[in-house]
This record gives structure tokens, C-alpha cells and sequence, in this order.
């Protein structure tokens, strides 16, 4: 069956649809009742639906071509040239692979442990799934900012309903936060409307700019992607939404959303506005590199796990803008496509890994209804098979080789060598600081004697956990053995940006 | 031979993965026969890699196995290169590991992880012939990282211990301090060169010695001496090198028998292996042979010292090895890097025999670790005995042990090893590994003579039941013997002056003091025969008489000598206090900083200041603006009456 | 002659009286309704004045259409404040502040 001339719309609004017959089917508080198995039983196949959808586009996806591909354009607002245009490249299409292979995780991992409006609760995952593809595919700069937008609710329910005591603080902050950098990009995106008389995004990479225009919408732009990355020293909102949001809230936040940040600097400033973001690359070189050493520290001495793995989130996400920002402070030869492709597999790396930790984490707080370390110890007694799967992915967390944790950090690593002595070095501080971090915590949380009785009690994994995490250490090990097959996906693609961002628009 | 190439790594592998999911369905003995036969297929493998290589005349193979990645121009790949090199390393660590994996049987009989020990023992030999065979840097550092692994896994393994698992997140933190350099390293690599296979870097490296790099604005550097001592960084973290050496005395909180594999025979010898795998680079780099020769001598003498007064049977054996790798290092300065390779064999031997013997006494005295609480074994562990008194002979150098040829030509290397110059770093080397025979002889007969010989000080109730330990331990231990006795005798002359390791060590001729000394190499005999007539000779005997009368005849006088320098002691006693260093210093410094950057900086000045400010001005500046919302309907309705008459004013005169 | 002058001059004077009788009176809320009233009769005034001097009746159409919403309007305001008097037992203007910030 051949349906590529739809996919993305199918990928798109297939998880949106399935999130509307959620709430249609609507709650029932009693986990048992057949009409709360209906709703969970059509959560999973909608969102298992959409990622068989995208094997397909894997399958479909030709790797040789930079150009767009599975477009589709349709006029949506004639009055202001706007149109429903879709297309992806190989920066989109990972990232779409990710977010349909993340969430039918995520339903499977809260499948009975929420209690409270369930059906609400997969229904706001299943829309945020389809308007997280909307923003990886959207190449109209209206489509794309509504998808961005309306990504936020969906998010800021999930939090501020699911979420845990201070939820209302940490999801004000986290709307807040986000929605003053995405207005300043919409400012934007008018101003280059004036320009063109369009809101397509070629449009807009194609029109010469002045120095002082392109500073001013790489600036509109840096706030919308840093606050989203998130970059140093816009990034408080991040730990805070990270501990009050529900297991899944965090794994989609940490997996995807995070993402939509080093998109959007590699879909949009790079491209629309290459001289201001040469001239602005020291900039967001320095703050990614603070944002490794800094966060790195602050990383070390959280006390709630959760917190813990979102500071790391900073600090490995300053890997991705560190390697996309390269470019300029390379001479010569070959280097700054490594930087972007590093920055790149960073971003799916980082998917898995910090979605498998928050999944980790959320295990044991369905137990223990604690994430503070402190409450831990000798979680290796009781629940060996956990011990193994949280082991490993402190491992990746802290970029061993084997893991994909090391393939992005390994080529950004080796970019910035290129680029700077000292780039390198600060970069690679983190070899040390993530394994303190990360390591300190399994000695505390799963190593030693049992610590309390609690802890004596607890039950391993059941076989829907085991599951989920199975899965996902498959994934991480995969692209860690064999980073090829998603390398390959984006080589060409980064090669053509690399030349496109190499010539001046002035 | 690529299909056996494949054999040998991937047989460890499968029983790792094997044993280790499966290992409640399979058993215990399951567990042990299937990681035996798969490290015994591999280990025999390796041997017929040897033997081809040693006297079949098969040439070296590079050959790649898949694409891992190939981005922006540079190919990432995993493959092998077996050239003479990589066949005797895949030999030690195949045979050593099939030893401890037969000794484990015994040493880990009632432990309830043991299927998860085959798994992790077994998959530590995968890692380790990942690295030693691999033909480019990536794999070189997926093998580094995963060895640093399993040794993090295995010092850890019995998890429930806090000083297990303070020592593996020790020895996994200083390891990953040497990995950040040998990361920057390899990164330079990559810019100088443009490639991370082996093959090509070792072609172009004339043109990276040729090029400078300014690290510090205004000095440039030598782009190959800035390489190499960051690959000698890493080299430093796994190979235990001061200042890096602190964790290997830890971790012999691990089980017995990974301290004989990964503790003295293979995992830590990975940085001197690298080193010698290097020697294209290092040979163009005098400033990085001096660093590393002066960082080896340190080790090898200081740490020696330390051996001479610890108690911990083990930790006698770690500081012995750490003075080891520290020859080998001052080897690998001299630009002797057959030496350095032909002693990392020996030691391999007769190291893990020690350990192994240590284990062997450990299990008899119901895993008492004490010197000072042994004595007198000699008659109840015969076996044991003798092969531990032939692994302390080989680790003294006494002539026509194994270790005699390897360390004797080892110091000679050193010796001749005269373009360092005369000056310091020439002497500081000499005089480091010459002084270190006797300290080598004092502390190595000092637990000799304490374990085995004189009075049985422990208690009655533990002498009743000492016995000598079962076939499983003590066979490993002979078939170790073997090697550690004799293997010196037949190998010595092909594996340092005719020329072995062929292409596979690139000397430049200036450094050459192997062939120096090949001119003048009548055969073993004739240097066992000369042995009497070297310092190094009567530097070991005096030491192992030192040893003798301290701790034999005359017991008394360490405890004087102890009470009179107490200074000293408590120096030595407490390791120059680098542990103080470490823990009290950088990690508590560490989390201070992160304490300060998390609640000065995130808490106070980002979010305080500047995102819950932003919120309180704003708050602020309503709480000003609402006194005009005085709530009065006539306030609302002059206001109104006021903006209207304004408004109207503007349309008429304004306009 | 009584000219236009004069009666834009009244209607002035009523328009600003009213004005004065909304923000200075601060006790009776039905005062306040009554100066509404004012205020749209002065608004008539003006209309009448000018429809008169311009020789257009329209003016007085719209006269009549005031009037009768300010009747309805009236109507309206005192039920509101009847049903303010039962609940809050006061037309005190200075009591009605439930809108200060």
C-alpha cells in the first residue's frame, strides 16, 4: 500500500484522532473496568499505529537527496499566502523516527500507574505526539509556529494535572518561559513576512538580510531555541518541570521537547540568518560550554534523582549547540559536519537515554513515592534486573563507548579540537563530571547494603517495565554498536546545510 | 584468519552474554563450562595466531569489519590489526584469563553472584581483545572504556561492601580522568591527521611532527609532543601512573581473582600496550618520552615503597604492581618498547600467579587478608608454597626466572638509553629502577617470609582448618608457575633482539637501544651467567636478606624502626598522602563548587534574580498601579470624563 | 436675542453640573443615576439647539430616541440598585468598592 503522499499528514493527525476518540471514550476511575481497557487498549495500538506508520517512512526515506521529501502544500490562509506545507530531510525524519518510537513507550509505561483521569492523561499524550511531528515537519513558518505553540498545552496539562506537589509553580514557569521566546520568534518570522510576502521557510532562507536584521532575528530566535534547549543560563525551568511532572511528562519533556530547541537552531537560524548566527557563535560556544562544566557541577550535588537527570539534560544538550555552532571557529578541512552530525546523534541519543532514566526513575518512585537518593540504597538486593537496566544507562548517560551516549559526544568532541584546543577540553570535562554525577548516584541509589525497610520491600520489575526499558537499552545499544544507519539518514542532508550556511546572505 | 579473528572475540562475548541473561536457567556449572570453553576456544585460537606468527611467518592483517560510521569525510570503523603485537598480547590475556576462569570455580565456590561473575570475567576478555586487537582509535577507546567497565562492575561486585563500592567509583573517576585526556588525544589525532585508523595516522605521522600548535596563545607547541602526552594521560589512568595510581590499591577490594586478571595481568598493562601500539608517534616526540620515562621512574620507585608497609596481603601485590607498570613505563621512555612489551608479558605470569597464590591463601585462612595474622603456611599449603615462591623469585629477578631476563634487560635498556642526555631525567630513570630492586626484593620477601615462613599467628581455631586448596585453584597456579619460571629462557632473544615485533614498533635509530644491545647478546645462558656480575643481581639478593633478617631473624627491630622515623612511616603509611589529596581536595572541592554554582548561582542569581525578580518587579509594579483602582464608581467616571475631554482637546487643537 | 450661544451655554452648564454631581456626591447611588439623566438631557439640549439652527429635524428624531432609552435605562439602573439595596443593605457609593485592585 502506498500512501508516502500522506504519510506525514497521516503521522501528524493519526495520534491527534486518536487522542480526541480518547476523550471521547472518557474515564473510568476503576483501572479493571472494560471501559478503562478500551481506552488504554486503543492509547497503545493508536500510538503503536503511528509508529508502524513511520517504518514505513524509514523504509521510504531515500538517504541520497538533501531535498525535501513526502511534501505536501495546500493553501491554508490564500489571504495570507500561508499554506499546509509538510516536508522532511534527514534533520526531521530521526527526530520524527524518535517521537513515534518514545511514546507508545510512554503509554506503556503509565499504563495503569496513573489513577486520575487516565484517558485524559493518554489522550494529551497522544496529541502532543502528533504536534511534535507538526513541528518537525511544518516548513511554512505559520504551520510551524501554531504546531509549536500549540505543543505547550498539552505539555502544560500534563504537568499541571499530573503533576506532583509544586505543579503549579514549575508549570507556570515552564509556559511562561517558553511562550516569551517562541512570541519574539513569531516577531520574527512577521518581520521576514514583510520581507518576502510568504511564510515559507525557503522563502525566507533564500531573502539577503543585513548584518543588523540578521542579529537582531538570530536574537529573536536564540530566545525561543535556548529557553527550549535548554541553554545556560535559561534553563532553571527545566529542573523544576522535570520533578513535578508526571514519569511520561518527563520522558517525553526530556526525549523530545528538548529537541525542538536544536531543531529550530538548525532548521531556522542557521540557515535563514547564517551571518548573524557566524557573528553570535562565540556566543552560543561559550554558553554551551558553561553549560557542560557548569551544569556539570550543579549536577553533582542534586539530592532528588530526577532533578539529577535533568541537570544532566543541560549539560548534554550543551553538546548539541556546541556542535552545531563549530562551523566558523573551524578553518580548514573537514570537521564542521562532524560537529553538526555529533550535535545530531546527541539529540536521539539524548532521546533514549534520558527517557530511559526518567523511566528508571519512575519505577521506583511507583514503589517507593520518593525520588529523593537519600531514601534509597541497596536497590541491587531486591530488584536485580532493574539494577542491571539503571546501570547501564547511567553508563550511557555518562558516554561510554558501545552506548550511543558516546557516539555524539565523541564527534562533537573531536570537531571542537578542531575548532579550539580549549573547546575541546572544557567539552571534555565531561567525560569525568558525568560519570561523578551519574555514578555517584547508582552507588547511592542502587549499591550498598538495603537501606530501609522500604527498600527491602520492593518488588522488581514487572513485565510491562522490563518491557519498556528492554526496548529502549536494545535502542541505545543499537545506535552505540552501529550509529551508521542514523548517520547515514543525515550526512547529506547536514553536508548540503553545511555549504547553504557556509554563504553569506549579506 | 578472519574467521578465527572473529572466533576469538565474539566466543567471550557470547558466553558473557550467555551466563549473564541466562544464567539462572543454565546453572552454576552451566555457567562456568559454557565462559571456560568459550575463553578456551580463544585462548587456543590465539595461541595458533601466536605460533603462525612466531614461526609460521604470517604476515600482519589489517582488516576492517564493519563501518561504524562515516560522517563529514572521516570513516569510523571496527576492525583488526593482528600483526606480532596483538598475537602475543591476545596470548597473555587468553591464557591468563582461561587461569582465572578455572580458578574462579574454586575462589567464588559459595558466592551467590557466580554466574554473574562468569558473565562479567568473560566479557572483560571480550573488551580486552577488542582493545589490544583493534587497528584504529575508536575501537582502541571502546575497548579502553569497556575493560574500564567491567572493572568498575567487578571491583564493585560485591556491592553490598561500602569499600567496594567507594573503590569502583574511585578507580572508575581517576580512569576517566586519564580518558579525558586520551579523548583530547585522539580528538588531536583526528585534526592532525584526518583519519583514526592506525595504518594512516602512522603514515602521516611526519607531517603532524612537523606542525605546532598554539595551546596557550604566544607558545606554540609541537602538535606530536601535545598528542602524546595526551595519550600518555590516558595511558597514566588505566596503567595506574602517578599521580593516577591512587585507585589500584583500592580496588583490590574486588574479588581475588579479578585482581590477577584485570589488576595486575591485562587490564592495567592496556596504557603500556597503547603506549608501545603508539611508538610511530612517540618516536618522533623527545619531550614525550622524557615525560614519560620521568612519570614511570616516580611510579616505579615511590609506590615500591609503599609496599613495604602495608598489611593487606593484596595490597602488598597492587603496590608491586603499580611499581611494575612503572618499569614498564620507564621502558617505554627508553625507547625499548620490546622490553617494555617482554616484561608486561613476564609480569602477566608470574603477577597473576601471585595474586592467585594470595587468593589461594586467602580461601585457606577463610578470607583473612592480614599478613601480620599468617605465618607459617609453608607446611599446609605446599603447593601454594612453592608457586608463590617462584612467582616472588620472578618478581625479584632472580637470575633464570622468567622476570630476571625481562627486568634485567629492562634496566640495561635504561642504561644505554644515554640520548636523555646525562642529566636529570637520564639519572632520576637509572637510579629509579636500580634502587627499585631491592625495594621489589624487601617488600616482596617481607610478605613472603611473613605469609609462609616463621611463627603461625593466627588463631587456633583458623589453624585447625587450614588445609591446601583444591584442584581448581592450585592447577591455575602451576600452569602459571610454568610460564613464570621459564618462559624467559626461549623467548628473550627472539622477542627482544630478533627482531619480533617487526613493523609492528617503529624505533627511531637514535633511540635504538635494543639493537644496541642485541650487538652484544651472546643467548640467555650466557647472560644468566653474567647475571652475578650486576648491580641489579646484588641489589635483589641484598634486599630478599633484608628481608630476611627484619622479618625472620631479628622481628624486633621493624618495630623500632618504625617508632624512630615515625614521620617516615606515617608518609609511607598513609601514601603521601595523595588519598588525602584526592578525596579531601578535588572531590570535596568538586562538590563545594557544585554546591556553590547550584545555590548561588542557578537558585539566588538566575532564578532569584532574574526569573522570580522579573515575576516580584512585575508584582511590584502592580501593587503601584492598583492604587488607582480605587473601586469608587466616581474615580472611574472622572477619569473617564478627564480622558474624554482630553482626547477631544487633542482633535481640536492638535489636529 | 437668545441666540444658539445661550443654549449651548445651559447645556454646558448642565453637563458640567451633572459631572460635579457624579464625582462629588459620594453617598447616594440613586443621586448619581439622576446626573446620568442630567447629563443625556443636556446631550438633548444641544441636539434641539442645533436641529433648530441648522433647519433640520433630525436632531429632534434623535431627541426622542434618547429619551426613550434613557428611560429604559433608568428602568434598568434602578432594578439593578434595588437588587444591590436587598443584597447589600446600602446605596452608600463610598461601601460599592468590591472593584478596587
Amino acid at each position: 500500500m502506498d500512501f508516502s503522499q500522506n504519510i506525514l499528514s497521516i503521522l501528524i493527525w493519526l495520534p491527534i484522532a486518536g487522542g480526541l476518540l480518547l476523550l471521547a471514550i472518557g474515564d473510568d476511575n476503576d483501572v479493571q473496568s472494560s471501559r478503562s481497557m478500551t481506552m488504554r487498549i486503543v492509547a497503545l495500538g493508536m500510538s503503536a499505529l503511528t509508529f508502524i506508520v513511520s517504518i514505513a517512512l524509514y523504509k521510504w526515506f531515500d538517504n541520497g537527496t538533501s531535498a525535501m521529501q513526502f511534501v505536501e502544500r495546500v493553501s491554508w490562509i490564500p489571504a495570507l499566502d500561508v499554506y499546509y506545507y509538510l516536508g522532511i530531510d534527514g534533520i526531521s525524519a530521526p527526530l520524527i523516527l524518535l517521537t513515534t518510537f518514545i511514546t507508545p513507550l510512554v503509554v506503556i509505561a503509565g499504563w495503569d500507574s496513573i489513577k486520575v483521569r487516565p484517558a485524559q492523561y493518554f489522550a494529551a499524550f497522544l496529541i502532543l505526539e502528533g504536534l511534535m511531528i507538526g513541528v518537525f515537519a511544518a516548513l511554512d513558518g505559520l504551520l510551524f509556529y501554531v504546531f509549536w505553540e500549540a505543543m505547550l498545552v498539552p505539555m502544560f496539562l500534563i504537568i499541571g494535572v499530573w503533576g506532583g506537589a509544586r505543579r503549579i509553580y514549575a508549570t507556570l514557569k515552564f509556559f511562561l518561559y517558553t511562550f516569551l521566546g517562541s512570541v519574539l520568534m513569531l516577531v520574527a518570522f512577521i518581520y521576514l513576512y514583510g520581507l518576502t510576502g510568504s511564510f515559507d521557510l525557503f522563502e525566507f532562507m533564500n531573502v539577503p538580510l543585513g548584518m543588523t536584521a540578521q542579529r537582531l532575528i538570530f536574537i529573536a530566535f536564540l530566545l525561543a531555541f535556548a529557553v527550549k534547549v535548554p541553554m545556560w543560563p535559561v534553563h532553571t525551568w527545566l529542573p523544576d518541570a522535570h520533578v513535578e511532572a508526571p514519569t511520561g511528562g518527563s520522558v517525553i519533556l526530556a526525549a523530545i521537547m528538548l529537541k525542538m530547541g536544536g531543531y529550530g537552531f538548525v532548521r531556522l537560524s542557521l540557515p535563514i540568518v547564517p551571518d548573524g548566527s557566524a557573528y553570535f557563535a562565540g556566543l552560543i560556544i561559550a554558553l554551551s560550554l558553561i553549560a557542560i562544566v557548569y551544569i556539570g557541577f550543579v549536577a553533582l550535588m542534586q539530592k532528588d534523582m530526577k532533578k539529577l537527570i535533568a541537570y544532566s539534560s543541560i549539560a548534554h544538550m550543551g553538546f548539541v549547540t556546541l556542535g552545531f555552532f563549530l562551523l566558523w571557529s573551524i578553518s580548514s578541512g573537514t570537521g564542521a559536519g562532524l560537529g553538526a552530525t555529533g550535535g545530531m546523534v546527541q539529540m536521539v541519543s539524548h532521546g533514549l537515554i534520558s527517557g530511559a532514566m526518567f523511566l528508571c526513575v519512575g519505577v521506583l518512585y511507583d514503589r517507593m513515592h520518593s525520588r529523593q537518593i537519600a531514601d534509597y540504597g541497596g536497590v541491587a538486593n531486591t530488584m536485580p534486573k532493574f539494577a542491571a537496566f539503571m546501570v547501564l544507562f547511567s553508563m550511557a548517560n555518562a558516554g561510554l563507548p558501545g552506548t550511543s551516549g558516546f557516539v555524539g559526544e565523541f564527534m562533537v568532541i573531536i570537531a571542537s579540537f578542531k575548532a579550539n584546543f580549549w573547546y575541546a577540553f572544557l567539552a571534555a570535562t565531561t567525560l569525568v563530571l558525568g560519570a561523578a554525577y551519574t555514578l555517584w548516584m547508582v552507588k547511592r541509589v542502587i549499591y550498598g547494603e538495603v537501606a530501609n525497610d522500604k527498600v527491602a520491600d520492593l518488588e522488581d520489575l514487572n513485565q510491562r517495565e522490563f518491557f519498556v526499558l528492554a526496548v529502549l537499552a536494545f535502542a541505545v545499544l543499537l545506535i552505540g554498536l552501529w550509529p551508521a544507519p542514523l548517520v547515514d539518514m543525515m550526512n547529506v542532508t547536514i553536508e548540503h546545510l553545511m555549504q547553504q550556511i557556509g554563504q553569506s546572505k549579506l | 584468519m578472519y574467521n578465527y579473528y572473529l572466533a576469538i572475540v565474539l566466543a567471550p562475548l557470547a558466553a558473557a552474554i550467555v551466563a549473564g541473561l541466562f544464567g539462572s536457567t543454565i546453572g552454576r556449572a552451566g555457567a562456568h563450562w559454557i565462559t571456560i570453553v568459550a575463553v578456551g576456544v580463544s585462548c587456543a585460537l590465539s595461541l595458533l595466531v601466536l605460533n603462525n606468527m612466531f614461526w609460521g611467518g604470517y604476515e600482519s592483517e589489517n582488516i576492517s569489519v564493519y563501518t561504524w560510521a562515516v560522517t563529514d569525510g572521516l570513516r569510523m570503523e571496527v576492525g583488526f590489526l593482528v600483526d606480532r603485537l596483538t598475537a602475543l598480547m591476545m596470548a597473555v590475556v587468553t591464557f591468563v584469563s582461561l587461569m582465572v576462569h578455572v580458578y574462579t570455580i574454586g575462589y567464588m565456590h559459595d558466592d551467590p553472584g557466580y554466574q554473574r561473575f562468569f558473565s562479567y570475567i568473560s566479557l572483560f576478555t571480550f573488551s580486552m581483545l577488542m582493545l589490544v586487537m583493534s587497528n584504529n582509535f575508536l575501537q582502541l577507546f571502546f575497548g579502553w572504556e569497556a575493560v574500564g567497565l567491567m572493572s568498575y562492575l567487578l571491583i564493585g561486585f560485591w556491592f553490598k561492601r561500602e569499600s567496594a563500592i567507594f573503590a569502583n567509583l574511585k578507580a572508575f573517576l581517576v580512569n576517566r580522568v586519564g580518558d579525558f585526556g586520551f579523548i583530547l588525544g585522539i580528538a588531536g589525532v583526528v585534526m592532525f591527521t584526518g583519519s583514526l585508523d592506525y595504518a594512516e595516522v602512522f603514515a602521516s605521522a611526519d607531517s603532524v611532527a612537523a606542525q605546532n600548535i598554539e595551546v596557550f596563545s604566544g607558545s606554540p607547541w609541537n602538535a606530536m609532543t601535545l598528542v602524546c602526552i595526551l595519550l600518555f594521560i590516558g595511558a597514566m589512568g588505566k596503567s595506574a601512573q602517578a599521580p593516577l595510581h591512587v585507585w589500584l590499591p583500592d580496588s583490590m577490594a574486588g574479588p581475588t581473582p579479578i585482581s590477577a586478571l584485570i589488576h595486575a595481568a591485562t587490564m592495567v598493562t592496556a596504557g603500556i600496550f597503547m603506549v608501545a601500539r603508539m611508538s610511530p608517534l612517540f618516536e618522533l616526540s623527545e619531550t614525550a618520552l622524557a615525560v614519560v620515562i620521568v612519570i614511570g621512574a616516580i611510579t616505579a620507585f615511590f609506590t615500591g615503597l609503599l609496599g613495604i608497609v602495608q598489611n593487606d596481603i593484596k595490597r602488598v601485590i597492587a603496590y608491586s604492581t603499580l611499581s611494575q607498570l612503572g618499569y614498564m613505563t620507564v621502558a617505554l621512555g627508553a625507547s625499548a618498547y620490546g622490553a617494555a612489551i617482554f616484561h608486561l608479558m613476564t609480569h602477566a605470569f608470574f603477577k597473576a600467579l601471585l595474586f592467585l597464590a594470595a587468593g589461594s591463601v586467602i580461601i585457606a585462612l577463610h578470607h583473612e587478608q592480614d599478613i601480620r595474622k599468617m605465618g607459617g603456611l609453608r607446611k599446609y599449603m605446599p603447593i601454594t608454597y612453592w608457586t608463590a615462591l617462584i612467582g616472588s623469585l620472578a618478581l625479584i629477578g632472580f637470575p633464570g626466572s622468567s622476570g630476571f631476563f625481562s627486568k634485567d634487560l629492562l634496566i640495561e635498556a635504561v642504561r644505554e638509553s644515554h640520548w636523555h642526555g646525562q642529566g636529570a631525567v637520564y639519572w632520576i630513570a637509572y637510579l629509579s629502577v636500580l634502587l627499585g630492586v631491592f625495594v621489589t626484593a624487601l617488600y616482596s620477601f617481607r610478605m613472603f617470609f611473613l605469609v609462609f615462613h616463621g611463627e603461625e599467628r593466627m588463631d587456633a581455631e583458623t589453624r585447625s582448618h587450614v588445609h591446601e586448596t583444591s584442584a581448581v585453584v592450585t592447577v591455575p597456579l602451576i600452569l602459571l608457575a610454568i610460564p613464570s619460571a621459564a618462559i624467559g629462557w626461549f623467548t628473550v632473544q627472539d622477542v627482544l633482539f630478533d627482531n619480533y615485533f617487526g613493523d609492528s614498533i617503529v624505533v627511531n635509530s637514535a633511540h635504538d637501544v635494543l639493537g644496541h644491545m642485541g650487538e652484544a647478546f651472546h643467548g640467555s645462558m650466557a647472560l644468566f651467567l653474567h647475571s652475578v656480575q650486576t648491580p641489579v643481581f646484588w641489589l635483589a639478593a641484598a634486599g630478599a636478606f633484608t628481608a630476611w633478617f627484619l622479618y625472620l631473624k631479628r622481628p624486633d627491630i621493624p618495630a623500632t624502626i618504625k617508632d624512630r622515623v615515625s614521620g617516615l612511616y606515617n608518609l609511607l603509611d598513609r601514601k603521601y598522602y595523595m588519598d588525602d589529596l584526592y578525596i579531601k581536595g578535588f572531590a570535596a572541592g568538586g562538590r563545594s563548587i557544585g554546591n556553590m554554582l547550584w545555590h548561588v548561582g542557578d537558585e539566588v542569581v538566575i532564578d532569584g534574580l532574574i526569573v522570580n525578580g522579573t515575576a516580584n518587579t512585575i508584582g511590584k509594579l502592580a501593587g503601584v498601579m492598583r492604587q488607582i483602582q480605587t473601586g469608587y464608581l466616581y474615580t472611574y467616571a472622572f477619569a473617564m470624563i478627564i480622558g474624554l475631554t482630553m482626547l477631544l482637546s487633542w482633535l481640536i487643537w492638535f489636529r | 436675542m437668545i441666540g444658539l450661544q445661550h443654549y449651548l451655554t445651559i447645556s454646558a452648564m448642565l453637563f458640567v453640573l451633572s459631572i460635579a454631581g457624579i464625582v462629588i456626591n459620594r453617598r447616594n447611588l440613586i443621586l448619581l443615576l439622576m446626573c446620568i439623566e442630567l447629563m443625556l438631557l443636556a446631550v438633548n439640549f444641544n441636539f434641539i439647539a442645533f436641529s433648530r439652527h441648522l433647519g433640520d429635524d433630525t436632531g429632534q428624531v434623535f431627541v426622542f430616541f434618547i429619551l426613550t432609552v434613557a428611560a429604559a435605562e433608568a428602568a434598568i439602573g434602578l432594578a439593578i440598585l434595588v437588587v444591590l439595596f436587598r443584597n447589600r443593605r446600602s446605596i452608600n457609593v463610598q461601601e460599592l468598592n468590591t472593584m478596587k485592585g
